[in-house]
């Protein structure tokens, strides 16, 4: 039982980890209806950035902030060269702009920073500890506090400000957002920068578990199954989402692995997606249409 | 008609798609305190040429591409959304278009952000609004989706008040209402006319109704204006009866 515990833990605090990535999907998606494929090669982008400032000496405080500033002018260029010349176009023509988007920050990512991997480290031993009874990953719990200081923010930026406010508005309908003064670019260009923000606290601990290198944009497919579990409108959802998808393959792996001869982790969060999306199409938290005339 | 038109369209044809010609060539003006009826069948041109007034055609892929569009003797016939809502000129859009997901008065509220008021002035507003509307005062921590019709007919035009707007664009208020909701947010419209002054171009299929509280209509016909006239003129006309309304008179409508 305690080990199964152990199990249990361990697989819900990597899952926050998952969630942190399908946040930044899900407020793109919900502000302007586009799944941004792009949103790992953010994740890259910032970690890259970041580590490359701190091996050229600039001090920790100092990077964040450098890194955030470089993320909301990626953005606004992105809002002023894509979002905005493609504005009224099929949500698929905004997919696919998303995908080339996603080659042009990783080219950009390369030809600033080189294509070398880079170890980072936040000084969080990632050694576990005795916490319960249950031996846990420090950094797995500091990664799990940090992705709820995250949630707990943007849930108050979304109900408290006016910002969020508009934000909501747009995500509920572009039109009448319109027709009231909401000025959509801005909004868009708002989410985008919360996003690079959110994509930037996923690289950070990403990078410091698998090392800043390139394939840290793969993983945009670690939180496609996530999305599709929890709903692509949902941060809650994100965040269950991951929970589910880090639980369950954990002990898949352990129980169910052994007999089919290990490997599981890989695959089975799409079979496990794959069975949601059978049950449930929206997602658990995926916003139905109100139905009500 | 004394004085500028708050809002006066000179000859504005409208294209979808930059194929499909909606509006071809329609002139109308709106006094200052003015409620004045836009009327028309289905598919008449009523809702695109108030969204060519807002600009929201352009959101749809349209365009106004002849004519010119005055508010206030300023020419916005291009001007930005944004900007027309900042200047006094809203459009409440046909189907009301709440924000479903957010509460009562979290929708009226994003009404008033394009005036940027303070905390004080916002609450204000809101108290204002729940005035005139009563009733959403009551839901007001529902969330838009889940109240009635007429209660999301309230919202939007509370929504579109926030902004403190002298020109109203109202689609079809009346749509999939019952007449005794219909009659009560009719009378509230006459109320914020006169004693906030807030004019009003009112797009409706139910003429009855609309022509029974503005003061001069337009007939529109095919995205042509086909007849015009004060409210009793219009009422009593051979015209309205047999284009808009398929030959039945608005007393039989009234009887029905
Ligand atoms: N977004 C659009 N794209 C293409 N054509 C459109 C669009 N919106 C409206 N139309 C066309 O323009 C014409 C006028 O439509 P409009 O919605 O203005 O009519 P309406 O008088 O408001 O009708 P209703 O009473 O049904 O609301 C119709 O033929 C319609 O098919
Ligand atoms: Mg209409």
């Amino acid at each position: 039982m305690g080990f199964f515990l152990e199990v249990l833990a361990g697989g819900l605090l990597a899952g926050v980890m998952y969630s942190l990535v399908a946040i930044g999907f899900v407020l793109i998606y919900k502000a302007s209806g586009v799944f941004n494929f792009a949103q790992g090669a953010m994740v890259l982008f910032a970690a890259l950035t970041f580590v490359s400032l701190l091996e050229r000496g600039v001090p920790f405080w100092l990077s964040f902030v450098i890194t955030l500033l470089a993320m909301v002018a990626l953005a606004l260029l992105i809002e002023r060269a894509v979002l905005r010349p493609l504005v009224n176009r099929p949500p698929i023509t905004l997919f696919m702009a998303t995908l080339g988007l996603s080659y042009v920050i990783e080219g950009a990512a390369q030809a600033l920073w080189g294509a070398q991997v880079h170890g980072l480290d936040l000084g969080i031993k990632d050694e576990p500890f005795e916490f319960a009874g249950l031996l846990l990953s420090q950094f797995d719990l500091f990664a799990a506090a940090t992705a709820a200081v995250l949630v707990t923010t943007l849930s108050l930026l979304f109900s408290k400000t006016r910002i969020g406010l508009s934000l909501r508005a747009v995500a509920d309908d572009p039109l009448a957002a319109l027709a009231i003064g909401i000025r959509l670019q801005r909004i868009w260009a708002v989410v985008w920068a919360v996003a690079g923000f959110v994509g930037l606290v996923a690289g950070l601990l990403w990078g410091a578990r698998l090392g800043v290198q390139f394939s840290l944009s793969l993983i945009v497919l670690k939180a496609l199954p996530v999305l599709i579990i929890g709903g692509f409108t949902s941060i809650g959802g994100a965040i269950v989402g991951g929970l589910i998808i880090g639980a369950s393959e954990k002990l898949a792996e352990v129980y169910i692995g052994p007999l089919i001869g290990g490997g599981i982790e890989n695959w089975f969060p799409y079979v496990l997606a794959l069975l949601f999306l059978l049950v449930r199409p929206a997602g658990l938290f995926g916003e139905r249409a109100i139905e009500r005339v | 008609m004394p004085g500028t038109p708050i809002l006066q369209l000179e000859r504005i044809e409208v294209i979808y798609d930059q194929v499909i010609l909606a509006v071809r060539g329609i002139s109308l003006a709106v006094p200052q305190g003015g409620i004045v009826a836009l009327l028309g069948a289905n598919g008449a041109g009523k809702s695109t040429t108030l969204k060519a007034i807002s600009s929201l055609v352009r959101a749809e892929r349209g365009e106004v591409v002849q004519g010119r569009i005055l508010f206030d003797g300023t020419d916005i016939t291009h001007a930005n959304p944004a900007k027309l809502a900042e200047s006094g000129l809203v459009q409440v859009l046909e189907g009301r278009h709440c924000f479903g997901h957010l509460s009562v008065e979290e929708n009226l509220k994003t009404g008033g952000f394009v005036r940027r008021p303070s905390r004080a002035d916002l609450s204000a507003s809101l108290e204002k609004i729940y005035h005139y509307f009563p009733r959403l005062k009551t839901r007001r921590h529902s969330l838009a989706g889940y109240t009635s019709g007429g209660e999301q007919q309230m919202v939007a035009i509370g929504r579109a008040l926030m902004a403190k707007p002298r020109l109203i664009l109202l689609d079809e208020p009346s749509m999939g209402l019952a007449p005794q909701i219909v009659e009560e947010i009719f009378e509230i419209v006459r109320d914020l006319n006169q004693r906030e002054g807030v004019s009003f171009l009112l797009a409706e299929q139910n003429a009855t109704v609309a022509l029974r509280h503005a003061s001069y209509g337009y007939v529109i016909e095919n995205g042509v204006v086909a007849t015009e006239g004060t409210a009793s003129e219009l009422a009593g006309s051979d015209a309205l009866q047999a284009s808009y309304l398929g030959g039945k008179t608005v007393a039989s409508l009234v009887a029905a």
